[in-house]
């Protein structure tokens, strides 16, 4: 296979799938209790300089608590993986944690509009880009889940987002058609929000799973946090249920309402004004200092924070809107 | 006095463009208005993906996210990324909507940098799902505003492939042949793709405007169908439903 094109973009994680079975080779695989609270599990999995993937999508079962924690340790130089990713990068933008990014999308919080500081701080020129689209990612995903180099699709091609990736373009050598391959990307470390872990961490969780199962079988260190704790016993008497299995796990962290201000399905609808005060916060970047030493920088842990935004009582609103209590007229199509 | 705003009339031009059990993807804002209205009148049976994994659903509310919970609510499953990828890849789904902070004669949209992709003068956040859908989708639409900015002959950054540089270039460059633009509704008038070179063509006109108008708001020469329509007005039931069962809020038809 000839390589016809390829993009200039440059790889900031792992790739080779070589490497990636050395490091899983020496990975602890076995059945322990792995609980922790997040400041341990960020002290111990999240390092300076790794390359780091955030599960969900959008502000939607997103591990929020990891996020906040990375800013309170402050970690830097992180290389980020962006695969429609809103409120997590708005925070990580924030703490300056970021110097390097595979982007599909960023700065965006999709409806709510654009974050005014993730923006400025990626048009600082502080941060090295690799362009891709969602499924060049999921993709690039896939492939260090299933231990190849590459995998083969039929969109970028003809684009700049192609030319600014780091994907290549070669003829199939089955129909003769071009086609583009896409390099497997190993992250360090990454984080997902689920709504029911074992204390080994074996994971089940609800609605849709954007790149998650994907994610979390590339990424080479894995921490999750859970809504809540499930009995080990529970997971064996139904395994279908089970999404991650817990020896890619390295941490359980239980995390209520993990996912605040974003939705967790089935849980919370997200927190809309707190998600534009981030925003108005953003248009200053006084007011976004005040703004974040009022909500993560003097904040112990997640659950003072769920508590200064209105603790049970929000949350209960929160829910209602999830389940469309009170708003049963618009169910019927 | 027009009984409508020109967001009300794009959503609605929009919406009859889709027809009943057709398939297609879309995002939030303008074009998930467009095919809420459409499954809520003359398009019950749509068939809407959303890129997350959402499909199916019927909508209760509009998303404010493409991955949030109301994107699968009632829906026939809740799948990934790579699943509603590969469905537009094989070829199942009809229609997507994207938009864009820059289009060209051929369809092709930036969604990434204003300036260089080096030292952007703005950051816009990049492809999403766009350049997946622009790909693999049979027909995308794009409805967006008109003017000399946004509608330019010099675009900085192709995120999304349209017709590339015209003629089959686009079939050339190894992307799925029969896809690619099929319709731009604007604040003034809808287009489509003259067939052999692939430029932009104006086929009608929102009431109220001329072709002059059109031009003048676009960076680039339009091509103009043999004959040109005038674009339908909202129905009364349109609007009816538009503005109580599909954007009660205005989040969308408020900004027109």
């Amino acid at each position: 296979m000839d390589v016809l094109e390829r993009g200039s973009g440059e790889f900031f994680a792992t790739h080779d799938p070589e490497e990636a079975r050395q490091f899983f080779l020496q990975k602890d695989k076995s059945l322990v209790a792995k609980v922790m609270t997040v400041k341990e599990a960020v002290e111990r999995f999240v390092q300076d300089s790794d390359y780091i993937a955030i599960g969900g999508f959008g502000a939607n079962r997103v591990p929020v608590a990891i996020c906040h924690e990375i800013l309170r340790q402050g970690r830097k130089n992180l290389g980020f993986l962006g695969h429609t990713s809103t409120h997590d990068f708005q925070i990580l933008c924030a703490g300056e944690a970021i110097d390097r990014c595979d982007i599909a999308y960023i700065i965006g919080l999709e409806a709510r509009g654009l974050s005014p500081n993730a923006r400025r701080y990626m048009e600082s020129g502080r941060v090295r880009v690799t362009e891709n689209s969602n499924y060049t990612l999921s993709m690039r995903i896939k492939a260090a889940a299933m231990g190849v180099p590459f995998l083969v699709s039929r969109n970028l091609m003809g684009s700049d987002t192609f030319a600014k990736s780091a994907s290549a373009v070669v003829t199939c050598p089955f129909t003769g058609h071009r086609v583009v391959l896409h390099p497997a990307i190993y992250p360090d470390v990454a984080a997902i929000h689920v709504h029911e872990a074992d204390v080994y961490g074996n994971c089940r969780l609800r609605g849709i799973t954007v790149s998650d199962l994907d994610l979390a079988r590339a990424a080479k260190r894995l921490i999750i946090t859970a809504e809540r704790l499930l009995p080990a016993e529970e997971i064996r008497r139904d395994p279908s249920l089970t999404a991650i299995p817990y020896y890619l796990v390295d941490a359980v962290c239980e995390v209520p309402y993990g996912s605040y201000p974003g939705c967790m399905p089935y849980e919370y609808f997200s927190d809309e004004p707190h998600l534009r005060e981030w925003l108005e916060a953003e248009e200053d970047p006084e007011r976004l200092r005040a703004f974040l030493e009022r909500t993560i920088y003097s904040v112990s842990d997640f659950s003072e924070y769920i508590e200064r935004q209105g603790g049970i009582a929000r949350m209960m609103e929160l829910r209602r809107m999830e389940l469309l209590i009170g708003q049963e007229g618009c169910q019927d199509g | 006095m027009a009984d409508y705003n020109i967001m009300e009339l794009m959503i609605c031009a929009a919406s009859r463009l889709l027809e009943d059990r057709s398939t297609i993807s879309v995002g939030t804002g303008a074009p998930c208005a467009a095919a809420m209205l459409a499954q809520k009148t003359h398009a019950p049976n749509l068939v809407i993906f959303f890129e997350a994994g959402g499909v199916a659903p019927i909508l209760p509310l509009m998303p404010i996210s493409v991955g949030d919970s109301r994107t699968f609510y009632r829906g026939v499953m809740a799948s990934g990324m790579c699943d509603i990828m590969e469905t537009c890849q094989r070829g199942l789904v009809d229609y997507c909507f994207l938009g864009g902070a820059q289009i060209d004669r051929y369809g092709n949209l930036n969604s990434t940098v204003i300036g260089s992709h080096e030292h952007p003068k703005v950051r816009f956040p990049g492809s999403g799902g766009a350049n997946d859908f622009a790909s693999y989708c049979w027909r995308t639409m794009v409805i967006t505003p008109q003017d000399r900015r946004r509608f330019t002959d010099r675009i900085d950054f192709i995120t999304s492939p349209g017709y590339l540089s015209g003629g089959d270039s686009r079939e050339r460059s190894g992307l799925p042949a029969g896809s690619g633009p099929y319709r731009v509704i604007t604040n003034m008038a809808i287009m489509d793709f003259e067939e052999s070179s692939k430029r932009m063509r104006v086929i009608s006109l929102h009431p109220g405007y001329r072709l002059e108008d059109v031009q003048a708001n676009c960076g680039f020469e339009l091509l103009q169908a043999d004959r040109i329509e005038e674009t339908p007005r909202p129905a009364p039931q349109q609007l009816q439903i538009l503005r109580t069962r599909v954007d009660p809020d205005r989040y969308i038809i408020g900004r027109g």
